[in-house]
């Protein structure tokens, strides 16, 4: 029973740790119907940026996580700027296969020597793991620390959504860019702001992630990135806190099937079960459906 | 069968091609690297066919392409190591295996799958494609002799570049006479507009299930030749980025455009190599990140692909007796016969 | 027989009751004309009878036969076919092509034969070609026909949308605003247009349009429509002196000068 508690924990850990990055995918896809396959990537550089944070510069903890948020926060701007900007009018696809572009060179790049080198790097945890026993829970101050961090910078997102100008101005722009031009909201702007805050928690998440899983390497963020952008689809992408249950349910799945399956058959269940909700529910779990005008 | 006068000079324009590489061959010009890039590229532009079928003509966003390309080479490439004795025979038994098996796992997965909206379609596939990668990898639990993250070796290696130049031949005069029909008619009209198209009497259900499970095993045809090419079959080579790859190619190609994808995917084939010729051993680490520069200015210089919906008159039927656009191109179906 | 034959035909929203109630009965031959204030639920009655939504009660009958609960492409294979108030065109497809895929259903080759060129296939192409070159030609787009459909401009884009609803060889044609955004020159034209094709093709139309002119010099009567319901019928002389559609249309104690 304390084994299923453990894992269950385990699996609310990552759940979070992929909500973080969820929130991102389905904010930008909110303001510009993008997929931004580049998202996982800014993970992993949020996770090297931490790590050379705390481990190489000797940084406080705090500062090694705002110094990381602040560099992707920019780096997602620049991205957008240069590699999405140009085709925001154009169809679809074409930002997708832009966006694949610079998730390509972001890792390619990483990889090389002089940048973060193709290896896997160890990473010393800032904090000894300590374990607790609460109320019969199995739980430790590393699991406790990426709950409660997460859950504060939810809660702030909250608030800058829906009781700030900006976050109006987002949400106005999620809706029809024009319609939001008209009412003189900046749509460039906003934008802008949309990537910096999806790709500065998608920092976060790279280095608690580095923090609790601790090896970090140029290609860790393809497979996070792949589920948690699955589990904003899952909740219904373009949706907030689909992005969030989205993120819980794939880390619950992961973890419990890991535990107690077969940690090879981990992702295929996972998958499975995304296919599955999305035959019954298919435009996500929160999602609504779009009937289209005839 | 009545052979067009445009299906001709397309034979002629072949058979120059495979004269061109033969006398390269035999001069020694195209070494044997060279010549195994060749031989991928041509079996990439089966498999980009298929996609462009899927996605480029009938607008259904498949991001788990890679899955029936591994489906048709780990099944074509068992059988000939199993059954086999590295005949010829065995090899077109193989890879036709190959191809129906993908068709027919196309056929099972896409009629739930493919109610699903563009988005939501792509996922579902993106997410069946790690499941398959996934049961590549543990398929030596069951079977043995497939190999398992490690991979599978021992498919004779029976493909070369004559048979591989028949087949992707075939293919395009196949995929050519599909889309100039009332066939490819029908899935242009679905991913125009598919209410429209239901409403002009097109089962556009039967149309997406029929485009997606030619295309699928057109992947796995495409897969069953590559196993007996490589000696070698890996799991990873069938994963999501593969997928990126054949999605990549079919889009800079330019939606709707065989002749795009057939261009595309074999300058992209080559582009990996000419960088690592070019760049020489010092810089092959830089390969990845120009080939991703490339795609970035690729796409944002012409988002609309190389030839969006134009195809070169020579694969186009007999054009009518009409005012046309001028020049070789024309828009895409717009004549016929 | 009537050829359109629907009874206490209604749908809901959720809440919103739609379509509440509608009957309708088409003989052979007949323009009619479904009118009404936006939002009165017309639409919805063209999208209950081509099969979009199903109906929350009643029937519609075709020939004779209930076609509620089918899909929509096989109501339009029994002889239905219909236009789009925002027009629905395969846009980069070319005009020619527009019109030619709407035989499909009818085509008398295989895939098969496709593949390999065989002289059905042949001979298939050739009286499709021949046909849709001809129903471009009725409507004055023959020499447009290797263009991007959304090459054209508005008034051709209209004129391509009837062309290719006639390729389903109908017996009931659904026009829905065709005369939308219309000079009264280019409605009087549509007006002629709609009446050939009718004689031509011998069709039964069932028309909406917001276009007065239109309305009341094509139609043999009238089917009025608000907040789903039918409010009044008649002939259009009936109808433009009726109290109840005035107000409909115009507010309580309005008149017409």
């Amino acid at each position: 029973m304390e084994h299923v508690l453990e894992q269950i924990i385990n699996g609310l850990q990552l759940g979070f740790m992929y909500a973080l990055i969820a929130l991102g995918y389905t904010m930008v896809y909110g303001v510009v119907q993008l997929i931004n396959f580049a998202h996982g990537d800014v993970f992993m550089v949020g996770a090297f940026i931490g790590y050379f944070g705390f481990a190489v510069w000797g940084l406080p903890l705090p500062l090694a996580i705002i110094n990381a948020m602040v560099v992707c926060a920019l780096l997602g701007v620049i991205i957008e700027r240069i590699a999405y900007r140009p085709l925001r009018y154009a169809p679809k696809i074409a930002a997708l296969i832009s966006a694949l572009g610079v998730s390509l060179f972001l890792e390619y790049f990483s990889s090389l020597k002089f940048v973060f080198g193709p290896d896997y790097r160890v990473v010393p945890r800032p904090i000894q793991e300590v374990h607790w026993h609460v109320l019969g829970l199995p739980i430790t101050n590393i699991q406790v620390m990426v709950i409660v961090v997460v859950l504060v910078m939810l809660l702030l997102l909250q608030l800058l959504i829906y009781r700030t100008r900006i976050g109006m101005a987002m949400r106005t722009v999620a809706v029809d860019h024009n319609a939001a031009r008209l009412m003189g909201v900046n749509v460039d702007t906003t934008i802008s702001v949309t990537f910096a805050i999806g790709s500065a928690f998608a920092a976060l998440g790279g280095v608690l992630y580095a923090i609790a899983y601790p090896q970090i390497q140029p290609f860790m963020g393809i497979m996070p990135g792949l589920k948690a952008f699955t589990a904003a689809v899952l909740g219904g992408i373009g949706i907030i806190p689909g992005a969030v249950l989205g993120a819980l349910i794939m880390g619950q799945v992961e973890t419990l099937t890991a535990a107690f399956i077969s940690s090879q058959m981990r992702d295929a269940i996972a998958f499975t079960i995304l296919i599955l909700v999305l035959l019954i529910r298919p435009t996500g779990i929160l999602g609504r459906s779009q009937t289209e005008k005839v | 069968m009545k052979i067009s006068r445009q299906t001709i000079i397309l034979l002629i324009l072949a058979a120059v091609f495979y004269a061109l590489v033969k006398c390269l061959q035999l001069t020694g010009v195209l070494s044997q690297y060279w010549q195994l890039v060749l031989d991928q590229a041509l079996v990439t532009v089966i498999g980009a066919l298929g996609l462009s079928l899927i996605y480029g003509f009938t607008g259904q966003f498949s991001l788990g392409h890679a899955a029936f390309y591994g489906l048709g080479a780990y099944t074509a490439g068992v059988i000939d190591k199993v059954y086999g004795n590295g005949s010829i025979l065995f090899f077109f038994i193989s890879i036709l295996a190959g191809a129906l098996l993908a068709g027919l796992v196309a056929l099972i997965i896409g009629l739930p799958i493919l109610r699903l909206r563009s988005d939501y379609l792509g996922i579902a596939t993106l997410g069946f494609g790690i499941i398959v990668r996934v049961g590549m990898e543990n398929a030596n639990k069951v079977i043995p002799v497939l190999g398992g993250a490690t991979g599978m070796s021992g498919t004779p290696q029976t493909a070369n570049f004559d048979l591989i130049f028949v087949l992707v031949l075939v293919v395009i005069l196949l995929v050519r006479n599909f889309i100039f029909s009332t066939y490819g008619r029908a899935c242009t009209s679905i991913r125009e507009d598919e209410i429209a198209a239901d409403l002009m009497g097109i089962d556009t259900t039967r149309y997406k299930v029929l485009s997606f499970v030619l295309g699928c095993a057109l992947a796995g045809l495409a897969g069953g030749i590559y196993a007996h090419r490589y000696p070698f079959l890996h799991p990873a080579s069938f994963d999501f980025l593969k997928s990126f790859d054949f999605l990549l190619i079919v889009v800079l190609g330019g939606l709707g455009s065989m002749t795009g994808t057939i261009f595309t995917a074999i300058g992209w084939g080559f582009l990996l190599e000419v960088l690592r010729a070019v760049l020489g051993e010092n810089f092959i680490d830089w390969r990845g990140v120009i080939y991703a520069l490339i795609l970035i200015v690729a796409i944002i210089l012409r988002p609309q692909g190389l030839f969006s919906g134009k195809e070169l008159g020579l694969l186009l039927p007999r054009p009518l007796p009409l005012t046309t656009t001028s020049g070789k191109e024309r828009t895409h179906a717009g004549t016929g016969n | 027989m009537p050829v359109l034959e629907i009874k206490a035909l209604s749908k809901n929203f959720g809440g919103l009751k739609a379509v509440n109630n509608f009957q309708l009965e088409l003989e052979e031959g007949e323009i009619v004309g479904l009118i009404g204030p936006n939002g009165a639920g017309k639409t919805t009655v063209f999208n209950l009878i081509t099969g979009i939504y199903v109906p929350t009660g009643g029937s519609i009958m075709f020939g004779g036969e209930q076609i509620n609960g089918l899909p929509p492409f096989r109501i339009c294979q029994r002889g239905i076919a219909r236009t789009f108030q925002n027009i629905r065109l395969f846009k980069e497809n070319s005009v020619l092509d527009n019109v030619r895929a709407v035989f499909h259903p009818r085509v008398r080759y295989n895939l098969l034969d496709a593949f390999l060129r065989s002289p059905r296939y042949n001979a298939e192409e050739e009286r499709i070609l021949a046909e849709s070159m001809e129903l471009l030609a009725t409507l004055n787009l023959a020499d447009r026909a290797n263009q991007k459909a959304s090459s054209l401009p508005y008034g051709d884009q209209r004129r391509l949308e009837i062309a290719r609803s006639l390729a389903s060889r109908p017996k009931l044609l659904l026009l829905d605003e065709p005369a939308a955004g219309m000079n009264p020159g280019e409605v009087s034209r549509m007006v002629d247009l709609v009446r050939m094709i009718k004689e031509k093709f011998n069709l039964t139309v069932l028309l909406i349009e917001h276009q007065m002119g239109m309305v009341m010099n094509l139609c043999e009567r009238l089917v009025v429509m608000d907040f789903g319901q039918i409010i009044a019928t008649g002939t259009p002389a009936e109808i433009r002196d009726n109290p109840v559609v005035l107000e409909a249309y115009l507010g309580k104690g309005a008149t017409v000068a």
